[in-house]
């Protein structure tokens, strides 16, 4: 300790931004956390979505923008979610809600023996050997009869109404199960981060070679994030296909949720925590007046990826901080020289 | 006038300055060496030459002609020609291979695939195997051969010794005066000061990314030397 | 029994077609060190500029390729040396992730300019017509002209790669892009030639696709997948293998499809799941000479 003490410098992570960050933070959750009581339908409905793609984008972000794991189908897990959420509450009797964090864990468990499979590929076939899993599993779902095969199913009755007697009684609880999810996912992507795991992953990220040579694990870690994804992405499928009530092969495979989800984490910054938030902030502001355009919509979205990659591959949020040195959610350690205090 | 004329040139890597102001010339013909402690900046400044690093400079002739703004791969093509440091033979391509696309350029001249073979007939003999299946020395014999085949008027040798045995090391600088006597200009990089001494009409003394000292070799005393590649 | 049979030699045949949708694979990841990933979609792009071709002059298929083989060339050359060349480095992410996005943007401009319908070339009798092997086994003669274009492709590129300066070019921009420079090899031209030669490949599968199946503007990621399976079982390292395994894949599907329809695509990729279990590193890995 008093060797720190004499030290010309002190490590700190938190900032100004980052305590301004969560002043503003408590009373954009207390808003968020109350509106159900009075928002309308539409926005509540609106808001799920959001809440579910940030999550996602959050997972896809830890995977790529920390472990390095460029994946293209982590529509494997939102699918497989879902089904789980059938499986669960119609044939298990799970409650709806339950059956969410239960359908993360069962997605976390079918991750192994999928990164038996895809580990073995290195660097970028390892993105399309993902992409191969999830259309073996949109194939597998559809092959299965009690599912409905390729036309699906939907969730009984009974179940909606175990949820809540009420319409709005339902939209309520799925709508604080979602902000639930979003936030969980943010705190324990940043709790993570900063811890030693978070540690060895950024070293991983910016030199694999040079992270060996210092006795990081790069496989334990990054099968550990792998794994913590499949339980993240797993039980926002199953939040998801709550939200929609319906499920079949081709909408709960569909790779349009990653590619949505890469969207915005490029375009919001890829490697922070607020790239993916900005970024969902973007898509879904453009969305709204743009989705008539459908196409073009992702014509759109793909060329300013393409433009962002090529020009600022830190994001919209890198060029932010580098302008104004903000960060809200600092899991980066920082030499401060001590006359800066 | 000289066949390069470099003056005031500096190189960064980034944030970092590697070379502080560095004037050197070669004449037609001339043998000169550049020696220095590793990081001195000596192989920065051939890399400079090439192009490969980035730089500036008050004058940066070769031939009367700026090299300035040049692009690595166009400047072959006037005739500078480089040895890179640790070989790099490409270990996809054959000995004969690794010789012939060094004459991808296509600039005119006399040095042909038999001429390289008459001066190091080992390869001759092991023409179709990996070029990184060879010995060190051998592999140096292909990365000079190679240089060669693009007919230059300048070759640039950057640590010819680095991790070879004496016996040959002794081989590759026998044939360096050969190379000579058909009127090429030689610039060796080397570490190993007494190899360079002996063969250099001049010598330039790298530390620091300064030049400390340079002349003729006979004109130099030994502690001059020690001081300039050492320091105090 | 000669069912069977059948079903093997068929699925030999659709191998063929997919070892041609992986050398193009193979040699942007051989020459760039770059996995692209709108792979697919440049291919169904190809079957469409020769729907525009053919629609425009009335020629068939075949000669179209004279217009469309320059522009894949043309497209390519400009995509690397546009795009892709700054792609190019240690940092995995750019490369898979700028492709990702092209991907999306061909797909989607495709599905805007001609619809999500599904089209075909037409190349008349030549597509029903078939070899009579021995009682109840007959091999169609365009799946057999597919194949041996494929052979024909794969020495082509043997012969490029070994014996001419370009492929020698090639070979040392791969190995290493910085000392191929000192041999005044201009890397940047290099790796455009190299993407407009596979572009080249892709144009000629994706119009023999067209005339042997449907497509339309979605089809593209599926036949990524299909050649990088061919790529990843063959190995890496050589181009035969990339043909072997499109034959397995043809094989595995024929195989499925022919004890349920809804097996064929899934045998396939569970057939490369298999490979890439007990042979990680592909039937023919990768050898530092060849």
């Amino acid at each position: 300790m008093t060797d720190m003490a004499q030290a010309p410098y002190k490590v700190v992570r938190s900032t100004r931004a980052s305590k301004i960050g969560s002043v503003i933070g408590l009373v954009l959750f207390i808003v968020l956390v109350s509106f159900p009581t009075w928002g309308d339908r539409a926005t509540i409905r609106l808001l799920v979505e959001i809440f579910y793609i940030l999550a996602l984008a959050q997972m896809w972000n830890l995977l790529a923008g920390y472990g390095g794991l460029v994946s293209v189908g982590q529509q494997a897990f939102v699918g497989f979610g879902g089904y789980m959420l059938f499986v669960l509450t119609i044939n298990f009797g799970v409650g709806a809600v339950w059956a969410v964090p239960v359908a993360g864990v069962l997605g976390a468990l079918v991750s192994l023996p999928v990164a038996f499979l895809v580990f073995r590929l290195r660097g970028h076939y390892f993105a399309i050997g993902t992409w191969v899993v999830a259309e073996v599993f949109l194939l597998g779902f559809a092959q299965i009869k009690a599912f409905g095969g390729g036309s699906g199913m939907s969730l009984p009755i009974s179940v909606i109404k175990s949820i809540s007697g009420s319409r709005a009684g339902r939209d309520s609880a799925i709508y604080w199960t979602a902000l639930f999810v979003a936030v969980a996912t943010i705190a324990i992507v940043y709790f993570l981060l900063r811890s030693r795991h978070g540690l060895a992953l950024t070293a991983i990220r910016d030199s694999e070679e040079a992270s060996n040579s210092l006795g990081v694990d790069n496989f334990r870690a990054k099968l550990l994030v792998y794994i913590f994804a499949a339980f993240g992405t797993a039980a926002i499928g199953a939040l998801i296909f709550l939200t929609k009530i319906r499920i079949s092969p081709s909408a709960a495979f569909d790779i349009n949720w990653t590619t949505t989800v890469i969207f915005i984490v490029v375009i919001g910054g890829i490697g922070t925590i607020e790239g993916p938030i900005l970024g969902t902030i973007i898509y879904f502001l453009l969305r709204e007046p743009l989705s008539d355009f459908g196409t073009w919509y992702l014509i759109l979205l793909g060329s300013t990826a393409i433009v962002v990659m090529l020009k600022a591959p830190q994001g919209i949020w890198g060029i932010i901080t580098q302008r104004f040195d903000l960060r809200f959610f600092p899991v980066q350690r920082r030499l401060r020289l001590k006359k800066d205090d | 006038m000289s066949l390069l004329e470099i003056e005031n040139l500096t190189a960064f890597y980034g944030d970092f300055q590697a070379l502080f102001g560095i004037s050197l010339s070669i004449d037609k013909g001339e043998t000169v060496a550049a020696i220095g402690a590793n990081g001195a900046g000596k192989s920065t400044f051939l890399r400079s030459i090439t192009g490969l690093v980035q730089s500036d400079a008050d004058k940066f002739l070769y031939k009367g002609e700026t090299l300035k703004g040049k692009a690595a791969c166009d400047i072959v093509g006037l005739g500078i020609a480089m040895v890179p440091e640790g070989r790099r033979l490409f270990p996809s391509l054959s000995v004969e291979e690794n010789l012939i696309i060094g004459g991808y350029n296509q600039r005119p001249g006399n040095w042909t695939l038999e001429r390289v073979y008459k001066m190091f007939p080992k390869l001759f003999e092991r023409k179709d195997v990996a070029g990184t299946a060879l010995s060190g020395g051998e592999q140096q014999m292909v990365a000079i051969g190679r240089a060669l085949m693009s007919n230059p008027d300048v070759l640039l040798c950057d640590e010819l010794s680095l991790g070879l045995a004496p016996i040959i090391i002794k081989d590759i600088y026998d044939a360096l005066p050969s190379i000579k006597a058909e009127g090429i200009s030689i610039l060796v990089v080397e570490q190993d000061i007494n190899q360079a001494l002996a063969i250099a009409d001049r010598v330039y003394c790298f530390q620091e990314g300064r030049i400390s000292l340079s002349g003729k070799p006979d004109d130099l005393s030994k502690d001059q030397i020690a001081a300039a590649y050492f320091g105090r | 029994m000669i069912e069977w049979a059948n079903t093997i030699i068929q699925g030999i045949l659709t191998g063929g077609l997919y070892a041609m949708f992986a050398t193009g694979l193979a040699i942007i990841f051989g020459v760039m060190r770059l996995v692209n990933i709108s792979h697919g979609d440049l291919i169904v792009l190809a079957a469409f500029v020769a729907m525009v071709v053919i629609e425009t002059t009335g020629v068939n298929p075949f000669v179209s390729m004279i217009a469309v083989l320059p522009v894949m060339f043309v497209f390519g050359y400009f995509l690397q040396r546009g795009i892709l060349n700054y792609t190019v480095g240690d940092d995995l992410l750019p490369p898979l992730l700028v492709t990702f996005g092209l991907s999306i943007v061909i797909q989607n401009v495709l599905l805007e300019v001609f619809t999500a319908d599904s089209q075909r070339l037409k190349a008349g009798a030549l597509e029903i017509q078939s070899l009579q092997l021995t009682e109840g086994l007959s091999i169609g003669v365009f799946p057999l002209i597919i194949f041996v274009t494929a052979v024909v492709m794969i020495i082509g590129l043997q012969q490029l790669f070994n014996y001419t300066r370009l492929g020698r070019a090639f070979r040392a921009t791969s190995d290493d892009a910085v000392t191929a420079q000192l041999m005044g090899i201009n890397h940047k031209h290099i790796f455009g030639l190299a993407m407009g030669l596979a572009l080249v490949l892709v144009g000629i599968a994706g119009v023999l696709m067209a005339i042997r199946t449907n497509f339309d503007p979605s089809i593209g990621p599926s036949r990524l997948l299909y050649a990088f399976e061919a790529v990843i079982m063959g190995g890496l390292g050589s181009l035969w293998g990339t043909l072997l395994g499109g034959i397995i894949l043809g094989v595995a599907q024929n195989i499925g499809a022919k004890i349920d329809p809804g097996w064929q695509i899934l045998a396939g990729h569970v057939a490369f799941l298999i490979v890439l279990v007990f042979r990680p590193n592909g039937l023919f890995p990768r050898t530092r000479d060849d």
